[in-house]
């Protein structure tokens, strides 16, 4: 089931949290909302299920429209929404079989479907526990199974490892990226390395607006633009190996690393590659390269080049 | 229909599970029962094989009940955000408001149905008008429906629920008495509408077993109207930042 969100503009008061964003999701893609806090990334997950009705704009689920039909659209979708509200006066089966009623599972496939989620999400010892008396993480998980009970065709996550130990949150990763192989997901996270893990696309959010659109590789890359590589020469004679670096056509800058001797970070002119000429400069000079390798942006860069 | 009823079950469940029920009706019982059997202008003395005297208890015990039951509806699912899980479930807002009031009106109606051996005792005591009866009953059920649907309104205004409590009461309390006070200060149309809108006209008419369309529509409409508010404010967040 595709998602395609147009012109979505959300006003509170006089700011807008959310100017004029469009955007297309595709059946099966996995798209992680990066953003700093007040960027609008929950805003666009509560339009989008239909928490909130957009100032302007529209949102297609395939053929149904939420503003039209957003029955239709919300028992499509599992949300699980910011810091993970739940009625902790239930019990965990309880509770899941409300919300499998409330999404319109059929009475035969309720007990199925409950104790599918409660073995998906490990939550077979604590099944009877009343909800408050569950830990952050267990309490995550049951977000989670209430978001897939009705076995929606979309899930929507909003930061769903927050509050996790880093096993869950493995956990929790593998269980998305298995949902991902037939589900439309959408994630947000402030978890940089979890994005880039889970996700087949990245939409960088600012000030309410889309700032970068692409797969992690992509975003790196558009950041990236010019060549970065950092070497080790061994130069016996005592050479000025920075001198002679700088002196090739496609270098551009030439830095040595501090503490690291004989170590450089060399950056190359746009659209150039300085590899070879530093390969056949040191089999011409007798120096060893002891290791060259490309420095790539990470989305940590990336994030902060965009956001700041 | 079926999406208000899920809730009705769960909102019911959770009353009974947190106390509140069997504290409601514990209570109710008690200051009833007190009033009825026991003390001042009760049964024995006034002589008279009648529930009136219940009936007159009732109409002041429930308008304090009846906001301690309504406060945490919709206050608590704003405060604690669990109306978002709600709102995004396949449950439209009157759903959600219609399930939230007709379990507040069944458990008001389980506290009702626990008087009636009030009524079997009153068999034994002398020749009872069931008529009367019937309709106190009817009375109390039409006035419970009211002040939850005006306690469910005063709940989606605040996300404290004192505040809701205290907003419900000061809303009930126009209905319950000031319009009448103010209706006896004033003369002419102003008079009849004041008068019209007070509760305790339309209650005494009906508890005496007179079916009035105009009882009928008093209390229906004020019951729709504290829905329909409540459903306003609840859909408020698609317009409101």
């Amino acid at each position: 089931m595709a998602i395609v969100v147009e012109n979505l503009t959300k006003l509170y008061g006089s700011q807008k949290a959310v100017d004029n964003i469009s955007f297309e999701i595709k059946t099966g893609e996995v798209v992680g909302f990066l953003g700093p806090n007040g960027a609008g990334k929950s805003t666009t997950m509560k339009m989008i299920t239909c928490y909130m009705a957009p100032s302007q704009g529209s949102i297609r689920l395939d053929r149904f429209n939420a503003s039209e039909q957003p029955e239709e659209i919300k028992k499509r979708i599992g949300y699980l929404p910011e810091n993970n509200p739940l009625y902790t006066d239930m019990a965990i089966v309880d509770y899941l079989k409300f919300c499998a009623e409330l999404q319109g599972v059929e009475k035969e496939q309720l007990s199925q479907r409950i104790r599918a989620m409660i073995e998906l999400c490990g939550l077979t010892r604590e099944r009877y526990k009343k909800i408050h008396a569950l830990s952050k993480g267990y309490r995550q998980r049951v977000g989670l199974a209430q978001a897939m009970i009705h076995d929606p065709e979309i899930l929507i996550l909003d930061e769903p490892t927050t509050g996790l130990d880093p096993n869950q949150r493995i956990e929790i990763r593998k269980l998305i990226k298995e949902l991902g192989k037939e589900k439309t997901v959408i994630l947000s996270s402030h978890i940089l390395p979890e994005v880039e893990a889970t996700c087949d696309r990245i939409l960088i959010i600012n000030r309410g607006q889309i700032v970068a659109d692409g797969s992690a590789v992509t975003l790196r890359q558009q950041a990236q633009g010019q060549e970065l590589l950092e070497l080790n020469i061994e130069a016996s004679n005592g050479a000025d190996v920075r001198a002679a670096l700088l002196d090739l056509a496609p270098v551009e800058t030439v830095q040595p690393v501090e503490d690291k001797q004989g170590f450089f970070r060399l950056q190359s002119k746009p659209d150039t590659s300085s590899r070879k000429a530093i390969f056949d400069l040191c089999v011409e000079k007798q120096w060893y390269l002891m290791e060259m390798r490309g420095i790539e942006t990470r989305l940590e860069d990336v994030f902060r080049e965009l956001t700041n | 229909m079926k999406s208000i009823w899920i809730i009705t079950k769960r909102e019911i469940a959770s009353y009974f599970d947190s106390l509140i029920a069997y504290v409601m009706i514990v209570l109710f019982l008690g200051f009833s029962g007190f009033f009825t059997w026991l003390f001042g202008n009760h049964i024995f003395m006034i002589n008279q094989a009648s529930l009136q005297v219940f009936f007159s208890i009732s109409y002041w015990t429930l308008f304090f009940f009846i906001p301690a039951i309504t406060m945490r509806s919709l206050a608590e699912e704003t405060r604690s955000g669990t109306i978002e899980l709600l709102s995004t479930k396949a449950v439209s807002d009157p759903q959600i408001v219609s399930g939230k009031f007709l379990s507040c009106l069944l458990l008001v109606i389980v506290a009702l149905g626990c008087t009636l051996p009030y009524y079997l005792t009153l068999l034994f005591l002398g020749k009872v008008d069931h008529g009367a009866v019937m309709g106190g009953y009817f009375g109390l059920v039409l006035l419970s429906a009211a002040y939850i649907s005006i306690g469910i309104f005063a709940s989606s205004l605040s996300n404290n629920q004192v505040v809701a409590f205290l907003l419900a009461l000061t809303i009930g309390i126009f209905f319950h008495v000031l319009f009448d006070v103010m209706a006896a200060s004033f003369t002419g149309v102003m008079g009849e509408i004041l008068n019209y809108l007070s509760a305790r006209a339309h209650f005494e008419s009906i508890s005496r077993g007179v079916l009035d369309s105009r009882d009928l529509i008093y209390f229906f409409s004020l019951a729709g109207m504290g829905l329909l508010l409540s459903q306003t404010m609840l859909s408020r967040r698609n317009w409101q930042g």
